[in-house]
């Protein structure tokens, strides 16, 4: 029998886990629907790995002529900003969150 | 640093993140399943910094665009008042989908970075494919969260704006991102202007998508564009095999979907109609035929008098209360009534406000504890033996009409039912209809009595004569 094509898994990943945040929110307090938002804002800028991968982008190995270095500049000026973006996001997004959480108090009894 | 080891930690970011999100089922928890989703996204940037090769000017990059962005984004988070918060997450999702159309064509320019070219550097089928699918949802979540932070933020109308043949020009252009994204797989990544073609024509589907969505409709919109940042993470997730944007791409994914799917179930509206657009154009006709009367006007002495008076008093607020910023004068009021001997409790509809929430930020950032404020199907029984309802800003949720009246455009939508309180005061500007541009009969009831006015300068001298 051949192998498995590695997709196949990446597609289970993604399946289950859309199963886990479906069960997941549905648990989420709509009372913290605002935070929420604001938190998922935030770790779905976890594609700065993207980001970081295009900044680092080199000519590589010896099959890259001179096209490829010109893309690899032309991927860190996009890895760059796509940084800026994200970290924007993730600060400001955990940020916002935290400010929110910290004013939801119980009644003082 | 192996590459297994990197996909492991890649995994654990992952289950951080689910975390995070697992502690907002109550506000005790919430605060450390913040501090989950943190860790996880140190640890997902720290394993990708050990799994590269730095060289200077990238360490550079990387160093100033996070000070940079990183600096912005604190700056935002400190400053941004809670009234605001619905244009600043719409603004943020923006951001992911820029970001997502970046780094797919990064991924388009350099291949080898992301380990995606074939020995000559030419790309597989199924990565262009998946960076196509980045490139085309972050580019409609971009200019689909421009267009929203912008009618929520007041820089465009809320009304809705209808394109002729908008359907037929949305397919087309559907129909066009399709046909470029074959073409640029059958190129094998060459054809770079299909691909710049597609990320065109995407912000162009963004812009015709949302532009037709009403103001009243907002919270679904900023929903589902939530969602929408999150399948472009997760298209991208699959370019670049990485474990953690996989898993966060269908977490937000999904929450941004059932988010969306509760704001519609609390407007009884489908998901498809909204997605349509247009609502509140036809309301008109129907307001005009609306039952007229005489509603009776109170002042701030009679509410208070009445209120002082009161066994219980539920608070119903709404958009308006964010518009005039009117929490921190009605938690002022809710206190002298407590200690009046009253029993205060506040009543939240769904869809009350402008984003999953809303209601909820704005009276925590009053002080008023949450386990005051109850959700609709927790409250609506308790107003038949409450003396007040105080309804403040808010008009549609409490329409009798959408329980009594087939013909009204909100039918069988879920309202709060205050008429069944003893009195009724209603602060408002003015007897006009609400977003949805539906009269409220409830205004005309003998049980109702209408505070018109700034909702602060209401509540303000209620306070005042309460004193």
């Amino acid at each position: 029998m051949e192998a498995v094509d590695p997709v196949i898994f990446r597609l289970a990943i993604f399946v289950l886990a859309v199963f886990v945040g479906y069960y997941v929110v549905w648990s989420v307090t709509p009372a913290l629907h605002t935070p929420l938002m604001a938190v998922t804002n935030a770790i779905s800028s976890v594609i700065i790995v993207g980001a970081l991968l295009a900044a680092t982008a080199t000519a590589g190995g010896e099959l890259a002529g001179e096209a490829a270095s010109g893309g690899a500049g032309f991927s860190r000026g996009l890895g760059f900003i796509a940084i800026i973006l994200a970290s924007v996001n993730i600060f400001g997004g955990f940020l916002v969150t935290r400010r929110m959480l910290a004013m939801y108090k119980k009644k003082e009894r | 640093m192996s590459v297994n080891l990197a996909a492991l930690l890649y995994l654990v970011s992952g289950i951080l993140f689910i975390l995070a999100l697992r502690g907002l089922s109550s506000p005790e928890t919430a605060r450390r399943g913040n501090v989950f989703g943190m860790a996880g996204m140190a640890m997902a940037v720290v394993t990708t910094l050990l799994a590269v090769d730095l060289d200077a000017l990238s360490l550079v990059l990387i160093v100033a665009g996070v000070a940079i962005g990183g600096g912005v984004g604190a700056v935002i988070a400190r400053r941004v008042p809670m009234t605001a918060m619905p244009q600043l997450v719409a603004a943020f999702h923006s951001l992911v989908g820029m970001a997502a159309v970046l780094v797919a064509a990064a991924a388009l320019y350099a291949p080898e970075a992301f380990h995606i070219a074939d020995g000559l550097g030419n790309l597989k089928h199924l990565s262009l494919f998946e960076l196509s699918m980045g490139t085309a949802i972050g580019a409609i979540t971009f200019s689909g969260s421009v267009i929203a932070f912008a009618k929520l933020n007041g820089n465009m109308s809320g009304a809705p704006i209808i394109l002729p043949a908008r359907h037929i020009l949305n397919i087309a252009i559907g129909v066009f991102i399709a046909v470029m994204i074959a073409f640029l797989m059958a190129s094998g990544g060459d054809a770079k202007l299909a691909f710049w073609l597609i990320t065109i024509a995407a912000f162009v589907l963004g812009v015709t998508l949302i532009i037709p969505i009403g103001g009243a409709d907002m919270p679904v919109v900023v929903s589902m564009l939530n969602s929408y940042s999150g399948w472009a993470a997760a298209a991208l997730g699959f370019t670049l095999e990485n474990t953690a944007l996989l898993v966060t791409g269908a977490l937000v994914g999904s929450s941004g979907a059932i988010l969306s799917y509760i704001m519609c179930k609390g407007m009884n509206r489908s998901f498809i109609s909204v997605i349509l657009g247009g609502f509140g154009e036809s309301g008109d006709a129907a307001a005009e035929a609306g039952p007229q009367g005489n509603a009776k006007q109170g002042s701030a002495d009679d509410a208070a008098f009445v209120m002082k008076n009161a066994g219980k008093v539920i608070i119903v607020p709404g958009y308006g209360m964010a518009v005039a910023q009117a929490q921190h004068a009605l938690k002022e009021m809710a206190d002298m009534l407590k200690e009046e001997g009253v029993d205060v409790s506040y009543a939240i509809h769904p869809v009350a406000g402008r984003m999953p929430g809303h209601m909820n930020v704005l009276l925590a950032e009053a002080q008023v504890p949450y386990d005051e404020v109850f959700e609709l199907e927790d409250i609506n029984s308790s107003f038949s033996n409450a003396d007040v309802a105080f309804v403040i800003g808010a008009n549609d949720v409490t329409n009798p009409a959408a329980e009594d009246d087939p013909s009204s455009p909100i039918y069988g939508m879920p309202v709060l039912q205050v008429w069944k309180a003893k009195t009724v005061f209603f602060v408002k500007r003015s007897l006009g209809s609400g977003y949805a541009g539906v009269e409220n009969p409830l205004f005309f009831r003998d049980n109702t009595m209408m505070l018109l006015g700034d909702a602060k300068k209401m509540v303000e001298s209620i306070v005042k004569v309460l004193d």
